[in-house]
């Protein structure tokens, strides 16, 4: 929020610079984002009193001396229409800093320097300046506005600095304001903190009115949705004048960014930022029926607020009403229908406390929002209503811009607007900060905040202001004692009083990480994907409509379709990293992904879904193939000491005869395959390109196998190589079994040439594939092992059809 | 016979120093100690020797081939020693030219920093709970204090599934499943994606946390600094690091701070990095809310904790000087090649 200094000023004496104040109030809990002086581009402008004007023939310029008193006499040309001899202007010394205008002399394009000039063959040095040039609006400075120079009092001293009486001088704090002090989203609020951290006293609000003794006869208010609305006030104004407010009142609202419309009307802004009381002005000669009533809108009531803007509403939006139709939409903006006019006579204040969830949803569900609203929002107190519906009518009185009448009416349910006690003891209040604040100190600060401690021994009792509901026992007051007594007086210890416990990842985050590593060693280099992709990852991968993976989990409100299901499959963002990368001509790499993938128990969610941990890798490069990404799988199985079996697989967006289903132990536990060229060519992917998912839960229970160290053999071992010409469907896998299950000395069997070629005949390619024999109690003899490949050959022959190549 | 011998010998003696390589040293060893060879023809002659002579004629053999032989074997190293200079002079190289390496990959810059925050609160005794990255409401916010109408609500727009179920904001949501699960003392830290709803050049909708939590006796702000004081100079590499608490507010923490760090870069002066003001914001903190504690069945007479919540991103992107979160999200090799271990 932005606080002028002056207007802090008027309820604090503020003896120390904008820095240091800025200083005590981030070290206090509020941050100062940015702190700039009004007239921060504007420097070296003074009074200047235009002694001689003179007409430059043919031209719309005049050359004037201008009298800057100190500073000596310049001569000046000026095209401004309201250049007058006699008359006071802000004179742009040269050297000094102004907003720079478009042609225009509107349009601001940013600041400049003014020089030594000649127009026409006449010097100029200096420039006398709008207020434009100035920053300085009517609501600034009256007159300001005029598209010609600024016209200054006749009385201003001539040479002075024009900055201060143009109000220019003034600083301004945008304070940010963490959600546990709505009270301090105020000029008031903030005043009340800047008392305490410079230990002064807060001066009161002038909340003195008189009320004249007339009534609005029978006017009642009534309130249906007591749990939206615990407090309403309404006070009758008469004999409205509607004017301009006072230049004070105007240059106020325009350093918080306000513009000024009306006296009434100003007034609620007016509170809005001095004590963050949202307050709403009814024109009361449109209020029918005599009647204000606050209830839940009916399902398709239809209202036009203040904006123009019609909205139906349900029964989950609160409206004002008349004794006949809704003439505000609670706390976010007023009917078109009881608006404000320059005509109006009588006014109907309202100052009311709404429940900020309500008017949140409310503003948010209907697209309509305000400063109201905003305020409403981050939280009113029931305290405030009171306060700020005084304030406003001592202003009417002050603006002399009606009658405050007799007719009160306040409907509340009862809450206390009365200090609370509250009662801590002071040791657990230092135990919480684990040092001893001075009982002095603790006392000082709390009383700095209106708290009138009481101290009786251990226990502290205090009365808790009604604008600090966020005070509830003594961390809060713990809190409220460090950040007055200063955060550098907390020490650093490393719990002392803590037991000694075991830290560390646990077996399944230490086997990840191994995994991770082992991929790593394998040049891959590991990817975070978001945790949401779009359906039309979906469609990439053409799953068809009852694919499982289209069961995805929706997000009700998404940043765009793209990022708006939970990913089912790690395998759509892979291909497209891999598209991204060969787009940027980056035509090899290996990435892999561990994430989750979200598979729900039911749609939509009842339960948790499962959140099942996959890895994903991709390779891709003209010298990748279904065997390097093999080799990833072989990595996984080793790194637990698994061993992984292949099935041929159909996979839509992977290539059809260069695809597999991944098993382990007999359940399937991933895939691999070539990115289809389909994909490819929707992707523009120009390498070839491979993707495999495995469900590392579907292996987790394997994590922290222990491996058994085996004795290395006492005999020598044996190798034979065997070559065979087989039928091109029979797998290697095959091959591999029928080797194995022969012989149970068979420790090894690796596939080491493969070979087609015409003089094999179609559908055939040779095999050759090395055997290790390992001996167990005794050594081989030449015999034994031809006993065993005989066996070997044997079962070959019976079970695959297939012979040694002659 | 003499004669004959010298003349064989000289014969031989010449021709071995001819030899300019392995074969015709070969071929030279065969003429003349071969099985036909000239000297083993005179060797087979000696039985035509008188008697008396053959002992100064076998002594005569013998010191012909021995010189012979002596010859061939000082040929044949010079020879060989030769080769081998021509080897080597035929495998010279450039060693300038540039190195073949099979490069290994590396983890994720997130991963590098979540195992340096692992490795350093694990050696303090702080487990790793992972909680999921979608989480109920109640988990979310109401247990942490947040309740609906709260406005700290407002504070993080959140990602819904359901009315009940939504993606977790903050990975503070684990804190209450450890609570209810374990008894003090607890040392965790909590690592993970968070969601919110954020799309712009500093944020992304999908980041990383890791919150950290203590329970235990006498636990206090003190300890939460001291904690603190240790981490940062770890996890930045210096001892010269200073932290810093000021006030601020989450719902589940009551006292709330954030901690700002001296900037290492410019070791407090004022630099780009922090802004000109020698401070760098690295996390919010703070002692756990007594309402929290109390919902998963804690004494806070008994007990008392402090937790914290750090931005994996913000880290790596101090730790790394990398300038856009997005970038760490999108697995463009030229990113991912940069960083190691």
């Amino acid at each position: 929020m932005l606080a002028p200094l002056s207007w802090l000023k008027e309820y604090v004496d503020i003896d120390v610079t904008p820095q240091e104040l800025q200083d005590k109030l981030f070290s206090c809990g509020f941050e100062v984002e940015e702190l700039y002086e009004v007239g921060r581009d504007i420097h070296d402008v003074v009074v200047g009193l235009v002694t001689s004007c003179e007409p430059i023939p043919e031209t719309h310029l005049h050359v004037c001396n201008v009298d800057a008193g100190k500073y000596g006499s310049f001569q000046v040309c000026c095209g401004a229409d309201n250049v007058t001899a006699g008359k006071k202007f802000p004179l742009a010394l040269v050297g000094a800093q102004v907003i720079m205008t478009a042609k225009d002399h509107v349009t601001v394009e940013g600041v400049m320097t003014i020089k030594k000039g000649k127009l026409r063959g006449y010097d100029s040095e200096g420039m006398l300046c709008s207020g434009v040039e100035l920053g300085v609006s009517d609501d600034m400075f009256p007159g300001a506005s005029y598209n010609g120079l600024l016209v200054l009092p006749d009385d201003a001293e001539v040479g002075t600095d024009v900055k201060p009486m143009l109000g220019l001088d003034d600083w301004i704090f945008d304070i940010a304001i963490t959600a546990n002090r709505p009270d301090c989203q105020s000029i008031y609020g903030i005043a009340r903190e800047v008392a305490a951290v410079l230990n002064k006293e807060i001066k009161p609000l002038d909340l003195s009115f008189t009320e004249d003794g007339t009534e609005k006869e029978g006017f009642t208010v009534t309130v249906d949705a007591k749990d939206l609305c615990p407090r309403y006030i309404a006070h009758y104004v008469h004999d409205i004048k509607i004017g301009e407010s006072p230049l004070w009142m105007k240059r106020r609202l325009a350093l918080v960014g306000i513009g000024s419309i009306s006296n009434v009307v100003d007034i609620t802004n007016y509170i809005l930022t001095e004590l963050g009381q949202p307050m709403h002005a009814f024109d009361a000669s449109y209020i029918e029926g005599n009647a204000i009533n606050v209830r839940r809108a009916n399902n398709g009531e239809k209202i036009v607020t203040l904006d123009e803007k019609e909205f139906e509403l349900n029964d989950q939006n609160l409206v004002i009403c008349d004794g006949k139709k809704p003439v505000a939409l609670a706390g976010i903006m007023g009917g078109l229908n009881s608006e404000i006019l320059d005509t109006t006579t009588d006014v109907m204040f309202e100052a009311a406390k709404f429940m900020r969830d309500n008017i949140r949803k409310s503003s948010r569900s209907l697209g309509q929002a305000s400063d109201s609203s905003a305020m409403y929002a981050k939280g009113v107190y029931e305290y405030t209503t009171v306060i700020a519906m005084k304030r406003a009518l001592h202003l009417i009185e002050e603006l002399d811009c009606g009658k405050v009448s007799s007719t009160h009416v306040e409907v509340c349910t009862g809450n206390s607007i009365e200090p609370r006690e509250l009662k801590v003891s002071i040791e657990k209040v230092n135990k919480v900060l684990g040092i001893t604040v001075p009982t002095d100190d603790i006392i000082r600060i709390l009383t700095s905040l209106d708290f009138a401690p009481v101290v009786n021994g251990d226990e502290l009792t205090l009365m808790i202001p009604a604008y600090r509901e966020d005070m509830e026992s003594y961390p809060d007051v713990a809190e409220e004692v460090i950040r007055m007594y200063g955060y550098d007086h907390v020490v650093s210890t490393f719990m002392p009083t803590a037991q000694v416990t075991m830290g560390g990842f646990d077996l399944r985050q230490r086997s990840e990480l191994k995994l991770k590593r082992a991929l790593c060693g394998a040049g891959a280099y590991e990817g975070i994907h978001y945790s949401f992709f779009s359906p039309s990852d979906l469609d990439l991968l053409r799953l068809d409509e009852n694919a499982p993976e289209r069961q995805a989990i929706k997000l009700i409100n998404p940043i765009n379709v793209d990022l708006s299901l939970m990913r089912t499959t790690l395998a759509p963002q892979m291909i497209r990293a891999m598209a991204r990368n060969q787009k940027r001509d980056l035509l090899e790499g290996k990435i892999y992904e561990i994430g989750n993938s979200f598979i729900p128990k039911s749609l939509p969610l009842t339960e948790y879904p499962d959140e099942r941990e996959t890895l994903c890798v991709g390779v891709f490069g003209e010298n990748e193939s279904f065997f390097t990404l093999k080799g990833f799988a072989k990595i996984v199985a080793d790194t637990f000491d698994l061993t992984f079996t292949y099935e041929p697989s159909v996979k839509p967006f992977l290539h059809p005869y260069q695809t597999a289903d991944i098993m382990c132990n007999g359940v399937k536990i991933g895939y691999l395959g070539k990115v289809s060229y389909e994909i490819m060519d929707d992707l523009d992917m120009r390498v070839p390109s491979f993707v495999m998912e495995i469900d590392l839960r579907q292996i987790s229970e394997y994590y922290g196998n222990e491996q058994k160290f085996e004795p290395l053999p006492k005999f020598a071992i044996e190798k034979r190589d065997f070559a065979f010409v087989v039928d091109k469907n029979i797998s290697c896998a095959s091959i591999e079994d029928g080797i194995r299950e022969a012989c149970k000395y068979v420790t090894d069997v690796k596939l080491f040439d493969v070979y087609e070629g015409i003089q094999l005949g179609p559908n055939k390619r040779s095999m050759a594939f090395s055997v290790v024999f390992t001996p167990q109690n005794e050594e081989f003899n030449d015999e034994m092992v031809e006993g065993y490949v005989k066996k070997i050959l044997k079962n070959l022959e019976n079970k695959l059809s297939i012979t040694l190549r002659g | 016979m003499q004669t004959k011998l010298n003349e064989i010998r000289e014969k031989a003696i010449a021709q071995i120093e001819a030899s300019k390589n392995l074969e015709a040293l070969n071929e030279v060893r065969n003429t003349i100690l071969g099985k036909k060879g000239e000297l083993t023809a005179v060797l087979r002659g000696m039985k035509d020797v008188a008697a008396e002579d053959r002992p100064k004629v076998g002594q005569w053999v013998n010191e012909a081939r021995d010189a012979i032989e002596t010859r061939l074997e000082a040929q044949l190293k010079k020879l060989e020693s030769e080769a081998l200079k021509l080897r080597y002079e035929a495998e010279k190289i450039d060693v300038t030219m540039p190195e073949e390496v099979t490069e290994p990959g590396s983890l994720h810059p997130i991963t590098l920093v979540k195992n340096e925050l692992v490795d350093i609160f694990g050696s303090m005794g702080f487990f790793v709970y992972e909680g999921t990255e979608i989480e109920t409401d109640y988990y979310n916010f109401t247990a942490l204090n947040t309740p609906d109408d709260h406005p700290a609500r407002d504070m993080q727009d959140t990602f819904y599934l359901t009315p009940e179920f939504l993606l977790r904001t903050q990975t503070s949501a684990g804190q209450v499943h450890v609570m209810e699960s374990k008894k003090p003392p607890i040392k965790v830290i909590s690592p993970g994606k968070v969601f919110r709803s954020d799309d712009d050049a500093t944020h992304s909708p999908m980041f990383s946390q890791m919150e950290g939590l203590v329970v235990d006796k006498g636990i206090s702000l003190c300890d939460l600094k001291g904690m603190l004081d240790e981490f940062v100079k770890k996890i930045f590499g210096s001892d010269n690091i200073k932290t810093r608490l000021r006030p601020s507010y989450f719902p589940f923490t009551e006292p709330s701070v954030e901690v700002d760090v001296s900037c290492f870069q410019c070791g407090g002066c004022g630099c780009k990095l922090c802004k000109g003001t020698g401070w760098i914001e690295v996390l919010g903190a703070g002692v756990v809310n007594n309402k929290v504690l109390e919902g998963c069945g804690i004494d806070t007479n008994e007990y008392s904790g402090f937790a914290f919540g750090i931005g994996l991103e913000r880290i790596a992107m101090l730790k790394y000087g990398i300038n856009n979160i997005k970038m760490l999200f999108e697995s463009d090799m030229r990113v991912l090649k940069q960083l190691h271990e």
